[in-house]
């Protein structure tokens, strides 16, 4: 069946791509403008002289650090998450009796937690661990504060996996354990993959974690070190936005190879 | 304890009737405890410290003082915070308004499997790949009056559009849109894909144009995706900290100054910790009774597979 093309939706849609096309171009255009032009024809003036001397300011101030160290807190806020998300919500989809219920309705009213809200408490309990100004510092508050939707996703992906699967290990005399490493594991694997998008994007977009929890120079996450950019490059608009397109590399060349994994894991936080 | 009983019983009753085993090993709670003392130390009872300490006065160094339900009295009084509060407010629902039918519409859209669509959706992904902070600084330098866009296209942005409270938190709502609508939209495509095509040829068997199934197939099927949305629209709303600190620096003024804000310049700003823990427990009291309401109206707390019934 044939339908009409459908001119309403194509123009919204042409809008929209206006909306997101013309800031992105801008921001390319800025960052590859020596900053003695950007003065004089703004963000959107067709480019003459490109330059990636920008760049090379950005990355000789340290940045290559920072775009590390967020890597690897996002790598350990996704680590701590399966970590003790998994074995939860298998407890809660599989466990019976008041606790599966209860550990499940304490989760859900964690998601409410904004982590604004605790900031003041949780700084004084990373410090009393010892954590102030590392790295482990961001992970583990970062890893808490995305337990709650992790639960949720994970949960709701092993509520779909049948009855009879679990009641057929059973029989063969499987444990609890090795029902979850060999039937649950690999039959959620979805959820786990929309957890680990999910966790991994809260630990790169944090930026309260890291400006309360470090200090020094060796712990900066990207989020921070473009704030002190701000005041760092001041005038200079090319070098600050040039900053901006290099933070979203690593996330890009993602983006660029596993666009599918990446997006199907998003659209799984929605639940169904 | 009861009912936890019963249902066991009824459990193992069923399960002999197979004739399968008598006993079903589950896992216990200890299964579930590791990542529960964890929630507890870094949520929950920073949640208890917060409570505890907004009765108290502490400058950050010494022990704080517990001064009774001073700090309360006068958050009460404090007309700083109702106008935070009322900011946050605006805030919150002009985010709903713009975001939740740009993005129903758009995933919807790209729910459909045209090949321009599918190309078009790629481009609309990209601000997902930015982090709050880079979107914010990125517009901050874009709607500077002198060198930003307002110099080129004023017809457009006004003369200096972050300068009036107005212009200001039109200027959130806009770049929190611009970020955030394209992982909205993708919750609603992945639900509009989901949604049984014989649905649409039944109706279009009956007649029903587009416009009618819209309004009659997608969106009443999308009613769980949209209060997931909410609750993330919501929640990040109550957060959205970052992004003032950055585009508006809670200015003009303070006119953009919301709770979060306001909380964070009270307690790492001016070092009164014991007044900034009262804003954050109201702030705390606010996003429970959002989202208790919120799940309340989705069913999530049933705790049932959506496969069950099929």
């Amino acid at each position: 069946m044939r339908t009409r093309p459908n001119y309403a939706a194509g123009g919204a849609a042409f809008v929209w791509l206006l909306i997101i096309g013309v800031p992105l171009y801008a921001l390319l255009n800025t960052a590859l403008q020596p900053p003695s032009k950007y003065t004089d024809k703004g963000p959107l003036g067709l480019p003459t002289a490109l330059t990636f001397d920008n760049f090379s300011t950005v990355l000789d101030s340290g940045f290559l650090q920072y775009i590390w160290n967020t890597v690897f807190v996002a790598a350990g806020t996704v680590a701590i998450v399966l970590a003790l998300g998994i074995p939860i919500s298998y407890a809660v989809v599989r466990g019976r009796g008041w606790y599966s219920r209860g550990v499940f309705r304490l989760f859900l009213l964690g998601l409410a937690i904004p982590s604004q809200a605790v900031i003041i408490p949780l700084f004084l309990i990373v410090n009393d661990l010892g954590f102030y100004d590392t790295l482990w510092g961001i992970i583990l508050p970062t890893a808490a504060f995305a337990l709650p939707v992790s639960v949720l996703v994970l949960s709701g992906g092993m509520r779909d996996i049948s009855t009879e699967l679990y009641e057929a290990m059973a029989l063969d005399g499987a444990s609890p354990a090795r029902s979850l490493l060999t039937l649950v594991v690999p039959m959620s694997k979805s959820a786990i993959a929309t957890t680990s998008v999910f966790a991994a994007l809260q630990a790169w977009n944090g930026f309260l974690f890291p400006l309360i929890m470090t200090q020094s120079d060796d712990t900066k996450l990207v989020t921070l070190g473009l704030y002190n950019f701000v005041s760092q490059y001041g005038a200079n608009v090319p070098a600050l936005l040039a900053a901006v397109l290099l933070s979203a590399a690593p996330i890009l060349v993602v983006y660029l190879f596993a666009r599918r994994a990446l997006v199907a894991g998003l659209m799984g936080a929605g639940g169904k | 304890m009861v009912s936890a009983t019963t249902s066991q019983s009824v459990g193992k009753q069923r399960v002999r009737d197979r004739a399968a085993p008598p006993t079903l090993e589950r896992p216990g709670v200890a299964w579930a405890v590791p990542g529960l003392l964890f929630f507890l130390v870094f949520a929950v009872a920073p949640m208890v410290g917060v409570l505890y300490l907004s009765f108290t006065h502490w400058d950050g160094l010494n022990t704080p003082q517990f001064t009774g339900a001073e700090n309360w009295s006068r958050f009460f009084g404090d007309s700083q915070v109702w106008q935070a509060t009322a900011v946050t407010g605006v805030l919150l629902v002009g985010n709903i308004l713009v975001q939740a039918p740009v993005s129903i519409l758009l995933g919807v859209w790209a729910a459909g499997h045209q090949r321009n669509r599918a190309v078009l959706s790629a481009v609309f992904f990209l601000p997902l790949l930015l982090s709050t902070a880079a979107t914010a600084i990125m517009w901050r330098q874009l709607l500077d009056p002198n060198f930003g866009l307002p110099s080129k296209v004023q017809w457009l942005f006004g003369a200096n559009p972050l300068g009036t409270q107005q212009g200001a938190i039109a200027c959130l709502v806009l770049v929190t849109s611009w970020q955030f609508v394209p992982f909205h939209s993708l919750l609603y495509q992945g639900a509009a894909r989901a949604i049984p095509q014989t649905l649409y040829q039944a109706a279009s068997i009956d007649g029903a144009g587009r416009r009618l199934q819209f309004f009659h197939i997608t969106l009443p099927q999308l009613r769980n995706t949209m209060i997931t949305s909410t609750i993330f629209m919501v929640v990040g709303g109550l957060t959205a900290f970052d992004i003032v600190l950055l585009l508006t620096n809670g200015g003009p003024g303070t006119d953009t100054s919301i709770l979060p804000f306001s909380m964070y310049q009270t307690a790492f700003r001016t070092y009164d910790y014991g007044y900034a823990s009262a804003i954050a427990s109201f702030l705390l009291l606010i996003a429970t009774a959002a989202s208790v309401l919120l799940t309340k109206l989705s069913g999530y707390d049933k705790m049932t597979s959506t496969l069950e019934g099929l």
